[in-house]
């Protein structure tokens, strides 16, 4: 995080090596410490491309289509805390990566996205491929760069590889004309690299610390809630030892489930609007809430002007731009959530002089809502799978060393509430962007970063319609990831709402992949076709045998067609647009909350 | 409520669309632009005058200095800054009126810069409010039209942002 390029190896004589413009790209990479890339290429890149095939340091997989290669460094970053590479080429190639480029960007994902350009001389007149790609991703990267001279390359790199990785990460673009490829210059790698409008500020201010530990040792019901941030940082262990000295309870957003243990007792769940009864109200109701690496999200907050109504907020973010943007905090502070939230548990020690607050009256509080509103599900009255069962024994027979990438809607949302994450980085999902289509290339990203975990795609018929072709890119490149195809035939979570707000009217969510339709397409022969070991399961007696089968297939990708209840609501929930006080735990059923 | 920014960036190409791509994006009105070249090679100077009340501006500022290629927002006050804009009016003019228009001008400070038998061409610089009521004396008269730069400001005394920047 200092603003000294990455360590490199000691490669650099006296007379610097003249390369090619795509030889310094590669050249970079390696020196980057880049082992896996993920493109596909096309006329303005290909210069690139030729240089890639001889290199013996970075393994290039080759996709299906460009958004696959977004989402598939995604995942790779997400699960595995590097800098994940995608390449495309000019054009549609390049605006093949937005999607992904996007979703990096709402989700804080570091992402390197490097595209071809038109030859520097045809830019500006409509040439064949060419098309705007840093003007389109401006206000979805953290930023990029054209560049048009080969000397520029290395220093480019190196730059846009430290955006990405340090302060709060996000996706770079680099986009490289086909002359700047073609042509050479001395390859000179950068000592440091010159940003003189980038420095993050990662040590926060230490009298903000000392007056967030004062308001923890005073609170009296005290809520940490945690997000994505905490994943980002990686500062599960220094949240574990200030979660146990305060001992207040903890949530985990969407972006941040496994940042803190699953069975962990202090653990509440997942706030917002598919939360947790006991999450959700313990917010409601708390008189202190410490924001660590979380962004108010609206999915979180429900009405903001109604959320957590009573308490202070200790609001910890690398980016300045978040603290105050939704709610007001009473302690803002800016810095690294590792260091932060270290130098908190210290600052905290000092001001409760050692001991722990006592917070049994919250507690007794607490734990009345969890035993009265735990986590469940109902067993469908069609007599259909129920997709909770399912996505259950998935977590439960894969464990927690499992890696588990979710696509967006109700399997989703499922997925969130019903496999226990233990770590994190292993549960990967779309949470700002809401990008159906994630899971599939996301969970490829996983294997290759993690080839020892077995990871799951979590996927719904919709979502896995988006982007299965890359299931050819895992049989040939031998990336043998697990799909589960939550298959309810329909976009879910929109039926869902067409359910509970529009009157049962259900405009185009029906897709026709499940019980009782034509089932177009067949998932078990579409995943055939691809060369992976495909399986349907109907029924509740077939489900671990299947995932069992599932995890012991390491030869070839899986795909499991579950043919699950369409009817199956995510619950519990908020309505948009209400407070989170209107809770409902199930269809009519609110809980009531404590009256002041 | 309007607000100065004076921003120090980087001169680099695509700049002033991020910068204004931001503004617009998350939903701020830019009154007034002003770039030029700063006292130090390769950076610039840009000057916005946008309508905001506080909190929102916080959020903007804080979303300016997020950009890579911005090195430095401050909000200026107007008390402790010099303002100034530059404008140029084309006004009708004939024999009954001609000389009441350059005594106007003359109240005003303000220049005859081209001159032509049925309108002349009046170059006026101040503050915001000094070049408006000119143009309110004007307007009787036919404005034709007018060029406006965007409000440019500098700080009172002897203190210069960049000196702050670079003295650590």
């Amino acid at each position: 995080m200092s603003a000294d390029a990455p360590p490199t190896p000691s490669s650099a004589l006296n007379v610097p090596e003249v390369l090619t413009g795509s030889g310094a790209i590669l050249r970079s990479l390696e020196h980057l410490g880049v082992k896996d890339v993920f493109g596909l290429p096309g006329g303005a890149i290909m210069p690139f491309y030729d240089e890639l095939m001889s290199s013996e340091k970075i393994r290039h997989i080759l996709v299906r289509h460009e958004q696959g290669a977004g989402h598939a460094a995604e995942g790779y970053a997400s699960s595995s805390g590097k800098v994940g590479v995608a390449i495309a080429t000019s054009g549609p190639g390049a605006t093949n990566l937005v999607t992904a480029i996007a979703d990096a960007y709402m989700d804080s994902v570091p992402l390197l996205a490097i595209t071809g350009q038109v030859f520097s001389t045809s830019m500006g007149t409509d040439a064949f491929q060419e098309i705007d790609i840093v003007g389109i991703t401006m206000p979805i990267t953290k930023h990029s760069f054209l560049v048009t001279k080969a000397e520029d390359i290395p220093k480019t790199l190196a730059a846009a590889y430290q955006i990405a990785s340090t302060g709060r990460p996000g996706p770079v673009l680099v986009d490289v004309t086909k002359d700047a490829q073609q042509g050479s210059a001395p390859f000179v790698w950068p000592t440091s690299v010159d940003l003189p409008g980038y420095r993050p500020v990662v040590k926060a201010h230490g009298k903000q610390i000392q007056a967030a530990a004062q308001l923890l040792a005073e609170a009296k019901r005290p809520v940490l809630y945690v997000g994505g941030g905490v994943v980002r940082a990686g500062a599960s262990a220094e949240l574990l030892a200030l979660a146990e000295a305060v001992g207040a309870p903890v949530v985990t957003t969407l972006m941040a489930r496994g940042a803190f243990p699953d069975s962990h007792e202090q653990h509440l769940g997942m706030p917002g609007m598919h939360g947790t009864v006991p999450a959700v109200l313990a917010i409601q109701e708390s008189d202190l809430l410490v924001s660590l690496g979380a962004r108010f999200d609206d999915r979180v907050t429900g009405k903001a002007s109604e959320f957590a109504p009573d308490a202070k907020v200790i609001h910890v973010d690398i980016d300045p731009a978040e603290i105050s943007k939704i709610r007001t905090a009473d302690v803002p502070i800016v810095g690294d959530a590792k260091d932060v939230i270290a130098d908190l548990s210290s600052a905290f020690a000092t001001a409760s002089s050692g001991e722990k607050p006592d917070l049994s009256e919250w507690w007794a509080r607490l734990n009345n809502l969890r035993k009265q509103f735990p986590l469940g599900y109902d067993e469908p009255e069609d007599g259909l799978l129920s997709p909770q069962y399912v996505i259950e024994r998935i977590g439960k027979i894969t464990g927690p060393e499992g890696v588990y990438a979710a696509g967006v809607g109700q399997h989703q949302m499922w997925a969130a509430q019903f496999i226990q994450y233990e770590r994190p980085g292993a549960w990967l999902n779309s949470g700002g962007a809401g990008t159906m289509g994630y899971s599939v290339p996301a969970a490829m990203g996983a294997k290759v970063a993690n080839p020892e975990r077995t990871v799951w795609a979590i996927d719904g018929d919709g979502c896995f319609q988006m982007t299965n072709q890359e299931l050819a890119t895992c049989t040939i490149n031998e990336i043998p990831i697990k799909v589960a195809v939550i298959n309810n035939s329909s976009l879910g979570m929109v039926r869902q709402w067409q359910t509970l707000v529009y009157n049962g009217r259900y405009s185009f969510t029906d897709l026709n992949t499940g019980h009782d339709t034509v089932m177009i397409p067949d998932f078990v022969k579409l995943a055939e076709a691809y060369g992976a070991l495909a399986i349907r399961v109907t029924k509740k007696e077939e489900v671990d045998d299947a995932i069992r089968l599932a995890n012991e297939t390491n030869d070839r990708p899986v795909v499991i067609d579950f043919v699950v209840s369409r009817d199956a609501m995510v619950w519990p929930m908020v309505q948009q647009g209400l407070g989170n006080s209107s809770v409902q735990y199930a269809r009519d059923h609110a809980p009531a909350w404590e009256e002041e | 409520m309007s607000h100065v920014l004076s921003l120090l960036v980087e001169d680099k190409p695509g700049l002033l669309t991020r910068v204004a791509g931001l503004f617009a994006r998350r939903g701020f009105n830019i009154e007034s632009l002003a770039v030029g070249k700063s006292e130090i090679a390769g950076l610039s100077r840009i000057t916005v005058v946008v309508d905001v009340e506080e909190l929102p501006l916080e959020q903007v500022t804080k979303q300016l200095n997020k950009l890579v290629n911005v090195i430095k927002v401050v909000e200026l006050d107007p008390a402790q800054t010099v303002q100034r804009e530059h404008m140029l009016i084309k006004v009708r003019v004939d024999n009954t009126t001609r000389s009441q228009i350059l005594e106007a001008a003359t109240l005003f400070r303000a220049r005859i810069v081209d001159v032509s038998t049925d309108a002349v061409v009046i170059e006026v610089t101040g503050d915001t409010a000094k070049t408006q009521a000119l143009l309110r004396v004007l307007e009787p008269y036919g404005v034709k039209e007018i060029a406006q730069s965007g409000l440019l400001a500098i700080g009172r005394g002897s203190k210069s942002i960049t000196e702050r920047i670079f003295k650590n």
